[in-house]
């Protein structure tokens, strides 16, 4: 039976969580079940995305035809080291988020809506995998509706009851970047009469100069930007992330914005191309200056938060502007750079996002006040906080350390030090927002919740450390994410020439 | 509610009209207009409809939610499950053609199921998002 799905890999990438989202509906009696589902649902997801990229590194692209319909009418799903390196972090983020779900999910979410949780987790990680996976620009917006929807679920389903604004302010947002990609894609189609991304690219050239194909990608740059939230676009992330439960978040944080820019590289390398986006129009000088501009406020911001998930999201909206740079940068090197920061945020935001979760399990808050002494308390949750937020930093040994050491050089590769310059100065205000909360949860005298509050339980410890580990370990053996990282990134950049 | 016999006599000879039609749509989209999304809609109209005349927890009692819970989660396992039926017998992923042993009875088959599938979903899920609009006021 193997055998015969073998050649069926990309297909059930996407099917395996799609499946196993009603089953979680039809299983709700049985929360235990539901959760064991979908755990065996993310790990051979995962087990799928790493058999994918060994096929994609050893055989190169693979293209599967849906419905056994060939590739330019019929919908493809195309796989090569870029999406298969994007798949990789998105399945293996869930597959550690979700044994830690298990208890945090029973403390943070009323034990009815429990199964409904997981269900919209499933699908959201459906959409997420299938907006990477696809090969088709109209299936893009499919998925990332899919995954769309199912976020604004999941966030509205934290107990603070900010959650609700905060899902209903993303919907707001989210549905207008959506119909702007829509719209975009709309006017691609317009222009060449076709969906599938090779197609598009491959009729692009023939009509470079037509106003509606600029205006097309200025759609599309607008929407996708609003979803991977680019600065100025990124005023729903803060609340979203800040209210959601800390599975949620630990999930979206770590994979929904990387999705997001994988879209963008997509539709600004592979199908508008690069000639069209940095030289006819002035994509690459537009991201540059928006990335300088969220690597700065987004930092600045994050300094003066009270609440220590708003102050990582801040922080998020500061890594994307990392992850731009190196896009508006348009050189080997600067794409390697986001790639890799791709891989390296995740597992950093990741981290410590289900460090902050294990402090809520005991404390019941997240404001930093609450938190006053909660290090001594609990040194092994804080430990994973604090080697994250090194991480975060980009102190040498971590994974944070790889990726903007590939920044910088990028930077100075076209001699543009003030880039590497404000990039060292991001890490500086790093420095000063993790150090804020280090000082007062490690050396300030214990609130009242601190006191009471024990060490988090092993559930919740060993998957938040499995991803600490993974910080260290990537920090130091960085072959495989740069050697894939730069392979994909070389990939994206055939075009350049 | 007793005072409105127009409303009640003529909503009681509409209602198995429209689900009649609604399985018409269903079942005759392949051959002309319709499929499992006009169809399902119809059919959640017409429920609605008599929820509208008859009440809310009559029209509960005949289509309970937690029936519909389940039944809007199997229309998409069927979806998906002819897919993987599909790959269990060799083809890829929603490629009828594998399904019969002949190619034309295989589509037909295929989108038969599928988009039985999409209705059964459709109309549950209407009802569900009618159920929780409806049933707000009474503090559920």
């Amino acid at each position: 039976m193997l055998s015969v799905l073998a050649n069926d890999l990309p297909a059930l990438q996407v099917v395996v969580p799609l499946v196993s989202a009603p089953l979680c509906l039809i299983l709700a009696r049985w929360p235990r079940i539901v959760w064991l589902l979908c755990l065996a649902a993310s790990w051979t997801s995962l087990a799928i995305a790493i058999e994918l990229l060994d096929q994609v590194l050893s055989g190169g692209t693979i293209s599967y035809a849906m419905g056994g319909w060939a590739a330019p009418w019929g919908i493809e799903y195309r796989i090569d080291a870029v999406n298969a390196y994007v798949i990789l972090i998105v399945t293996g983020i869930a597959s550690v988020v979700m044994p830690y779900a298990n208890q945090s999910v029973a403390k943070e979410i009323p034990a009815d809506r429990v199964p409904l949780f997981y269900a919209l987790l499933m699908l959201c990680l459906t959409g997420l995998l299938g907006m990477t996976i696809t090969g088709d620009a109209f299936n893009v917006f499919v998925f990332l509706e899919i995954s769309s929807l199912s976020m604004y679920g999941l966030i509205s389903m934290g107990r603070d009851r900010r959650a609700l604004t905060s899902a209903f302010q993303y919907l707001v947002m989210g549905t207008i970047g959506g119909t702007f990609i829509l719209v975009g894609i709309g006017f691609l189609y317009v222009v060449t009469g076709t969906l599938n991304m090779a197609d598009l690219a491959m009729r692009l050239p023939e009509v470079t100069q037509l106003r509606t194909l600029h205006t097309g990608f200025a759609f599309l740059v607008v929407g996708i930007g609003l979803k991977l939230a680019m600065f100025p676009l990124h005023l729903w992330l803060p609340n979203a992330y800040a209210y959601a439960p800390s599975t949620a978040t630990a999930f979206i944080a770590a994979t929904a914005t990387k999705v997001a820019v994988y879209a963008l590289l997509r539709f600004v390398f592979t199908v508008i191309g690069p000639v069209i986006a940095y030289q006819d129009l002035p994509f690459g000088e537009i991201a540059k200056v928006l990335a300088v501009l969220g690597l700065v406020t987004g930092s600045f911001v994050a300094i003066f938060q009270e609440n220590v998930k708003r102050m990582l999201a801040y922080s998020s909206v500061a890594q994307i502007g990392y992850i731009l740079l190196g896009i508006g940068l348009a050189t080997v090197m600067g794409l390697t750079a986001s790639m890799l920061h791709l891989f390296n945020h995740a597992l950093i935001k990741g981290a410590l996002f289900m460090a902050v979760g294990c402090l809520f399990y005991r404390t019941r808050s997240v404001r930093l006040d609450d938190l006053r002494g909660i290090g001594r308390k609990m040194p092994w949750s804080f430990g994973a906080f604090v080697i994250a937020g090194l991480s975060l930093i980009g102190v040498p040994l971590t994974a944070g350390f790889v990726s903007k050491w590939y920044l910088v050089q990028a930077s100075l590769e076209v001699g543009q030090w003030p880039l590497a310059v404000l990039v060292l100065g991001g890490s500086l205000l790093a420095i000063i927002y993790i150090w804020r909360v280090v000082e007062i949860a490690w050396f300030g005298s214990p609130s009242t919740r601190a006191a009471e509050a024990t060490e988090a339980p092993l559930g919740l410890l060993i998957p938040t450390w499995i991803l600490v580990l993974a910080n260290l370990y990537f920090g130091t053996h960085t072959g495989l994410t740069v050697g894939v990282a730069n392979l994909a990134a070389r990939t994206l950049a055939e075009g350049l020439r | 509610m007793l005072h409105h016999t127009v409303l009640r006599v003529v909503a009681k000879l509409l209602v198995p009209v429209i689900l009649l039609f609604a399985f018409y749509v269903q079942f005759h989209g392949d051959y002309s207009p319709g499929g499992g999304f006009q169809a399902g809609v119809i059919f959640a109209a017409g429920i609605i409809l008599y929820a509208l005349i008859f009440g809310l927890d009559d029209t509960m009692q005949a289509v309970p939610p937690g029936v519909l819970k389940i039944l809007s989660a199997s229309g998409v396992l069927l979806y998906a499950g002819v897919g993987i039926e599909t790959l269990l017998l060799g083809g890829n992923y929603l490629d009828y053609d594998f399904l019969a042993h002949e190619p034309t009875h295989g589509q037909h088959l295929g989108i038969f199921l599928v988009e039985l599938g999409v209705g059964v979903t459709v109309a549950s899920t209407m009802l569900l998002l009618y159920y929780a609009f409806a049933g707000r006021e009474q503090g559920q």
